[in-house]
C-alpha cells in the first residue's frame, strides 16, 4: 500500500539525515518527502510517502515514533487528507498548434503556464501524485524536457 | 536552582558528571579531549587507562550492565572516536545503559578535514540511542543530564557526547538544573492492567503455557516477579540466551535458554508449548529460527518495554507495553487477589520435567577428559553463586550457556545481539568495577581473548583482578565448525597455531598465567585464581574437534535441532 506520512519533529540540524537514515537502515523506502517549518519555527513537518504492506507501515510508525527528535508521528488517511504535490514541467513545442494544446491540458488539470518560448513551455501543476501522472501521460506526446518535483504536502481534514 | 558560576566547558563536563553519581572513567586521553583529561586532576572521578578505546566502551559496557547505571568511556577525536564505535553498537545491539564522551575538532575546523576530524556523530547515529555535540560550553551542562536520563530509562542504550575542543576551553556561566525537557522522549508507560489481566485468563486457559524471558527482564531485574509468577501459575520458563539467568537455572521450572545452540530440553518444550509468556525479548533470528514457524503455532503475550518491539518480528495476540518489571508485579497483585495459585502438576507440567530429566541423563557429552561440559561444570562447582560471568564470543560462549548454570538472576552477560568478539575481558574488568567484592570471570575462547587482551595492562595496573577462563582450541571454533558443518571440512582462515603462550603472555603484562591440562589441574587453578589478588589467566587447551552441540541450523526451525550422536 501507499502510506503518506506526517512527522513533526524539532527544528534542529541533522535530523533529515537521521529520519531517511532510518528508511535505509530499516530496509523502508521513501517514495517521496517534503521538509518545511511550522508556524512554529521550532518545529518542521516532514511529509513522507513510502509503500510497503500495512505490517511494514506500522513497524515504520513505531520506529519513527520512538526517534527522539520526533515529536508527533502520523499514518495519514489519505481518503481523509488533502494532499497535494508541487510539479513543473518543461514542455517541447514542436508546431503551432501545440502551445494552444498544452495550454488547453494545462487549463484542464488547474495549471499554470510559465517561461513561453518558440520551443518550450512550462507548466506549473499542483495536484495529487495521481493526476501528475496522468497529467505527464497526456503531456509525453509532445515532449517532456524536464520535470521537477516536489513531494508531498499534506494535512489531516478536519473532524475526520 | 543553583547559583550561575563560570567555568570551561571541560569543566562543566566533569561537574555534570559528578552530579550524576559517576565514579571513574574508562578512556584514553589524545589531543581533542586533553582539556577534559587535565580536569582529571581537579576532581575525584578515577580515570581508568585502557590500550585500546574498543576495550574502554566494553567496559563502560560491562559497568553499566552490573550497575545498571551508565558506564562512561572517554576517547580523543579521529581514529580514538572510531575505535570506540564497535563499543557503542555493542551496547546498542544489548540495551547497555553508556555515555561515550569524544573529543572533536574545535568547531570552526569541523567540516575542514582537520586532522584527526572524523563525523562521529554521522557515523555513530545509526548504533547510539542519542548523539549530542554541543557547539557553546554553555551547553554542556543539559546535554549531560539528558545525556544520563536517556541512556538509563526505558530500554536502556549508548548516548555519545561529541565535544568540539573549543566548547572544552571556553568559558560560560554554568547552571546546572535539574529539570529538563525532552518532548520526544516518552520512556514510561502506566501498567497495563487490561492487558494484564488478558494476559493472565490466556495464560489460564493454555493447556502448554510457557515463560520465555529475555534480556528485558534482567535489564529491569524483574527476578523476584518472574519467578512469583512462574511459581504462582506453574508454568516452565525458557529463556533467550540475553535472558540466561533472569530465572535460577536451578530451578525445577527452569529449561534453560533457547535457540540455535539452546538446551534440547529448552527447544522442545518451546516448540510443544501452545501460549507463550514473553518477557523482554525482541524474538531474535537466533533465539527463534524461522519466524513463521514460531507464530503458527503459538498465542504470544509480548511484554516489552519498546513499543517498536511489538510485532516487529513476532505478532503477539496480546501487547502489553511497558517496563516488564512494573507490568509483571501487576500481574503478581491480580494473581493475588484473585486467589489463582496452581499447586498440582498439570499434565503439561509433567511432561515438563520429565522431558528436562530425560536431556540431563541422556544428552552426550564431548568424551574426552577435558570436554568443555566437564570443564564448566567444574568452573560452575566452584565459583560462589554471587560470581559474574561475561563470556566472548564464539564456541565457548555456546558451551556456558548449555553447561554453565545461572544460580543467581542477573549475574551472566554476553554479547549477544551484535556478537563481539572481545567484549568479554574488558566487560568483565567494568563489571568488576561496579562490583568489587564478587569474583569475575570472564569465558572465553582464544580467538576472541585475542583481539582485547590488552586490557590485561589495565587489570593489572588498576588492580582489577578478574579471571580469563581461556578454552582454548587454537582455532576460530565456531567458524571450524561451520567449516565442518556446512563446507565440507574445507578449513580456512580459523588455524591460530597456539599463539600466543597465553600462560607467557599474562605474565608478561605481570598477571598471573595458569595452564590446566586436567581435571585436577582446573580443579587447583580455579581456587588459586579465586584467591589471587592479581588477574589471573587460566588457559585450558581443548580438543579443537569438539563441536556445539545441540545445533538448529540458521534458517530452520526449533524442532530441527542436530543433536550429539
Amino acid at each position: 500500500m501507499w502510506a503518506i506520512l506526517s512527522i513533526l519533529v524539532e527544528n534542529k540540524p541533522g535530523i533529515l539525515f537521521k529520519v531517511t537514515h532510518l528508511f535505509r537502515a530499516r530496509n523502508f523506502n521513501i517514495d517521496s518527502i517534503s521538509v518545511g517549518t511550522t508556524d512554529n519555527p521550532d518545529y518542521s513537518k516532514m511529509t513522507i510517502t513510502t509503500y510497503g504492506d500495512e505490517k511494514q507501515i506500522r513497524q515504520v510508525v513505531k520506529q519513527l515514533d520512538k526517534m527522539i527528535d520526533t515529536v508527533k508521528v502520523e499514518h495519514l488517511d489519505e481518503h481523509k487528507t488533502v494532499f497535494r504535490e508541487l510539479s513543473i514541467f518543461k514542455i517541447k513545442l514542436s508546431n503551432a498548434n501545440d502551445s494552444m494544446e498544452v495550454n488547453k491540458l494545462a487549463n484542464a488539470y488547474g495549471g499554470k503556464v510559465h517561461d513561453v518560448k518558440k520551443d518550450s513551455i512550462m507548466v506549473e501543476l499542483t495536484a495529487t501524485s495521481d493526476q501528475i501522472k496522468a497529467f505527464e501521460e497526456l503531456a509525453k506526446p509532445f515532449g517532456i524536457l524536464d520535470v521537477a518535483r516536489t513531494g508531498v504536502a499534506a494535512l489531516q481534514r478536519s473532524g475526520a | 536552582m543553583n547559583k550561575m558560576e563560570t567555568m570551561t566547558g571541560a569543566k562543566a563536563l566533569m561537574t555534570a558528571m559528578e552530579k550524576e553519581g559517576v565514579k571513574q572513567v574508562f578512556g584514553l586521553p589524545g589531543g581533542a579531549n586533553l582539556p577534559m583529561y587535565d580536569e582529571f586532576n581537579r576532581c575525584d572521578i578515577r580515570h581508568i587507562l585502557v590500550r585500546h578505546e574498543q576495550s574502554a566502551a566494553h567496559m563502560a559496557d560491562g559497568f553499566g550492565r552490573v550497575s545498571r547505571k551508565p558506564g562512561v568511556c572517554f576517547a580523543t577525536s579521529g581514529p580514538g572516536a572510531t575505535n570506540i564505535l564497535t563499543g557503542i553498537a555493542t551496547a546498542q545491539a544489548d540495551s547497555a545503559p553508556m555515555i561515550a564522551v569524544t573529543g572533536q575538532v574545535a568547531v570552526n575546523m569541523i567540516g575542514k578535514d582537520a586532522f584527526q576530524e572524523s563525523d562521529i556523530i554521522g557515523m555513530a547515529n545509526p548504533v547510539v540511542k542519542y548523539a549530542f555535540q554541543p557547539r557553546s560550553a554553555g551547553e554542556i551542562p543539559e546535554v549531560v543530564k539528558k545525556g544520563f536520563f536517556i541512556a538509563e530509562t526505558g530500554r536502556p542504550g549508548p548516548v555519545l557526547i561529541d565535544v568540539p575542543k573549543d566548547v572544552q576551553t571556553n568559558e560560560a556561566p554554568m547552571e546546572f538544573l535539574d529539570e529538563f525537557k525532552i518532548q520526544g522522549y516518552h520512556p514510561w508507560a502506566d501498567p497495563d492492567i487490561v492487558n494484564v489481566e488478558r494476559a493472565i485468563d490466556m495464560l489460564l486457559h493454555a493447556e502448554k503455557p510457557i515463560i520465555l524471558a529475555g534480556g528485558g527482564a534482567i535489564i529491569s531485574s524483574a527476578f523476584a516477579e518472574l519467578q512469583a509468577v512462574a511459581e504462582t501459575l506453574m508454568l516452565p520458563v525458557v529463556s533467550t540466551f540475553k535472558g540466561k539467568g533472569a530465572f535460577p537455572e536451578t530451578h525445577p521450572l527452569s529449561l534453560g535458554p533457547i535457540g540455535m545452540h539452546g538446551h534440547a530440553e529448552a527447544n522442545k518444550m518451546m516448540t510443544e508449548a501452545d501460549c507463550v509468556l514473553a518477557i523482554g525479548t525482541r524474538f531474535s533470528d537466533r533465539s527463534v529460527g524461522t519466524f513463521e514457524a514460531f507464530e503458527k503455532r503459538l498465542k504470544i503475550i509480548h511484554m516489552d518495554v519498546d513499543p517498536a518491539e511489538i510485532g516487529k518480528n513476532q505478532n503477539a495476540q496480546i501487547a502489553v507495553v511497558g517496563d516488564v518489571k512494573v507490568n509483571l508485579r501487576v500481574m503478581v497483585k491480580l494473581l493475588l487477589q484473585k486467589a489463582i495459585k496452581k499447586t498440582d502438576e498439570s499434565p503439561w507440567v509433567k511432561h515438563v520435567k520429565e522431558t528436562k530429566a530425560y536431556w540431563k541423563e541422556n544428552l552426550k557429552i564431548h568424551p574426552g577428559k577435558m570436554g568443555a561440559a566437564k570443564i564448566l561444570r567444574k568452573l560452575r562447582e566452584l565459583l560462589p553463586k554471587e560470581s559474574i560471568v561475561t563470556t566472548e564470543v564464539g564456541q565457548h560462549q555456546m558451551w556456558a550457556s548449555l553447561f554453565y548454570d545461572v544460580i543467581q538472576p542477573g549475574t551472566f552477560f554476553s554479547s549477544t545481539g551484535l556478537g563481539t568478539m572481545g567484549w568479554g575481558f574488558p566487560a568483565a574488568i567494568g563489571a568488576k568495577v561496579a562490583k568489587p567484592d564478587v569474583p569475575v570471570v570472564d569465558i572465553a575462547g582464544d580467538g576472541s581473548f585475542s583481539m582485547t587482551e590488552n586490557s590485561l595492562a589495565t587489570a593489572v595496573l588498576e588492580d582489577i583482578p578478574v579471571i580469563v577462563f581461556v578454552l582454548n582450541n587454537s582455532t576460530l571454533g565456531m567458524v571450524a565448525q561451520w567449516q565442518r558443518t556446512f563446507y565440507d571440512r574445507r578449513m580456512t582462515g580459523v588455524e591460530q597455531h597456539s599463539c600466543p603462550d597465553y600462560v607467557k603472555l599474562a605474565e608478561s603484562y605481570g598477571a598471573q598465567g595458569i595452564r590446566a591440562q586436567s581435571m585436577d589441574e582446573l580443579d587447583k587453578a580455579i581456587k588459586n585464581a579465586l584467591s589471587s589478588d592479581v588477574a589471573t589467566v587460566i588457559d585450558i587447551p581443548i580438543d579443537p574437534e569438539e563441536d556445539v552441540l545441540p545445533f538448529v541450523a540458521p534458517g530452520t526451525s526449533l524442532s530441527d535441532m542436530i543433536l550429539p550422536s
